[in-house]
């Protein structure tokens, strides 16, 4: 049987990204309950490009379900610096760990090391390709905080075009009945057309684009911020023109909804100013304590499957 | 301009014009002993013009290739002097080693050992991504 592992967040179904949820929910409330379930198990982290959330995330997770944590941070303390190909490290790894967790700068790499091994590998960020569990994360934060994650008006604001987590959340969310989204952005950094073709036309989804953050912020459920950064403008003046208009202040918050949730995939710069962070809409740090959770959910149900 | 009809062998017609040459190179048949002619530039009642292909031996060929740079291509499979069969190649579900990603990103970009996999994604279209980053194939840079 083929090992199963999660590459794309488009191989789990609704049902079991519902499911994902249902476990990690549990996990919440009971964390007891799951302190041995993975007692005797090893994760392995292969970092091959720096991250503070999601390598720490993922260990965490195995720590709390008693599992241990083996693996680099750095390519540069691995055999990888030696040259040694993805698959030849994967399967090297498999020999000690029963699960893979992976994190490489080329597109495609945490496929290619689930091709070369029969124990599940999990991509933990391939360039700026795929991120599933940033994905589940997202999903699990919009359903703690609000319930549920239909009929929601979703607000992406900031970098559309490059943003790789914008494009995973929009066709995950695009599966979930009455969801409309609302894409802020400056003309530069629009959504991209694949994107609104592929996803949104293809699935006669509503979506409105705009470039401006306050005519819209009163209708929104959700606003995913992300970060505009310098180096995606052609030039100085236009992104000194654009930067401010997609900064979050308490002054921008004010017209918001009073459930209303602001998330970030994080790192933040100064897209979200420090002083929105005490209001109780904001919810990005309360989502990266989430992707432990869902993480650990994750780990479960495919150590459970490959068992 | 008279090529002589074949005994036992292949015609590959209907191609887009300027792409015989491609597919020559692709199809290795520089390889083979036998006659290979190629015209440019054939008079096509649909197009108006086309490339065609003639092989005089029957050989096993790999038709993928075929499929991907234009489905309305024609195999003619020529069996003592008449055609014994006809038929469009079909658009295959991957294409192994024959088109090479041109993502800089892509992990093939950096592995010089792994195969170069594109997958079709959309029959309708004849779109194909690559296995491992998903950019499409362009067909002009095979």
């Amino acid at each position: 049987m083929k090992t199963r592992g999660l590459i794309d967040i488009a191989e789990l179904t609704t049902q079991e990204i519902d499911e994902l949820m249902l476990v990690a929910s549990d996990i919440v409330e009971n964390p007891e309950r799951y302190a041995e379930k993975c007692k005797g198990k090893k994760l392995a982290t292969l970092f091959y490009e720096a991250s503070t959330r999601t390598r720490l995330s993922f260990e965490s997770a195995m720590l709390d379900l008693g599992g241990n944590v083996i693996g680099f941070s750095d390519a540069q303390s691995s055999s990888v610096s030696k040259g040694e190909s993805v698959s030849d490290t994967a399967r090297t790894v498999a020999c000690f760990a029963d699960i893979i967790a992976m994190r490489h700068p080329k597109e495609g790499a945490p496929l290619v090391a689930q091709m070369s091994v029969n124990i599940p590998v999990i991509n933990a960020g391939d360039g700026g390709h795929n991120h599933p569990t940033q994905t589940l994360t997202d999903l699990f934060t919009i359903k703690r905080e609000l319930g549920h994650v239909d009929h929601l008006v979703i607000g992406c604001c900031g970098d559309l075009k490059f943003g790789r987590t914008v494009h995973s959340l929009v066709t995950a969310m695009s599966r979930y009945p009455g969801v409309r989204f609302v894409f802020i952005s400056p003309d530069e950094l629009r959504i991209p057309e694949h994107i609104r073709a592929e996803v949104l036309d293809a699935k006669g989804i509503s979506y409105v684009e705009t470039t401006s953050l306050d005519d819209v912020m009163p209708e929104l459920d959700i606003l995913y911020m992300t970060r505009v950064q310098r180096e995606r403008f052609f030039n100085e003046a236009d992104y000194l023109r654009l930067r401010d208009s997609y900064i979050l202040t308490q002054e921008k918050l004010k017209p918001a909804k009073e459930d209303m949730r602001v998330l970030h995939p994080l790192p933040r710069v100064n897209e979200i100013s420090i002083a929105v962070d005490s209001d109780p809409r904001a919810a990005y740090f309360r989502q990266v304590k989430n992707g432990k959770f869902i993480r650990m959910a994750l780990i479960l149900k495919l150590l459970s499957e490959n068992a | 301009m008279i090529i002589g009809s074949i005994h036992d062998g292949i015609v590959i017609d209907h191609i887009p014009a300027g792409r015989a040459m491609e597919l020559y190179s692709y199809l290795k048949l520089g390889e083979l002993d036998c006659e290979v002619a190629i015209i440019k530039n054939a008079v096509s009642g649909k197009r108006g013009k086309k490339d065609i292909i003639k092989i005089g031996a029957p050989i096993d060929l790999n038709y993928d290739i075929l499929g991907f740079i234009d489905p309305h291509i024609t195999v003619n499979i020529i069996r003592e002097g008449k055609r014994d069969r006809k038929f469009h190649p079909t658009l295959p579900e991957t294409i192994i080693g024959l088109v090479k990603c041109k993502n800089p990103r892509c992990i093939t970009s950096c592995e010089q050992e792994l195969p170069h996999v594109f997958c079709l994604t959309d029959r309708e279209n004849s779109i194909y991504r690559c296995r491992y980053c998903e950019t499409k194939a362009e067909k002009h840079t095979l």
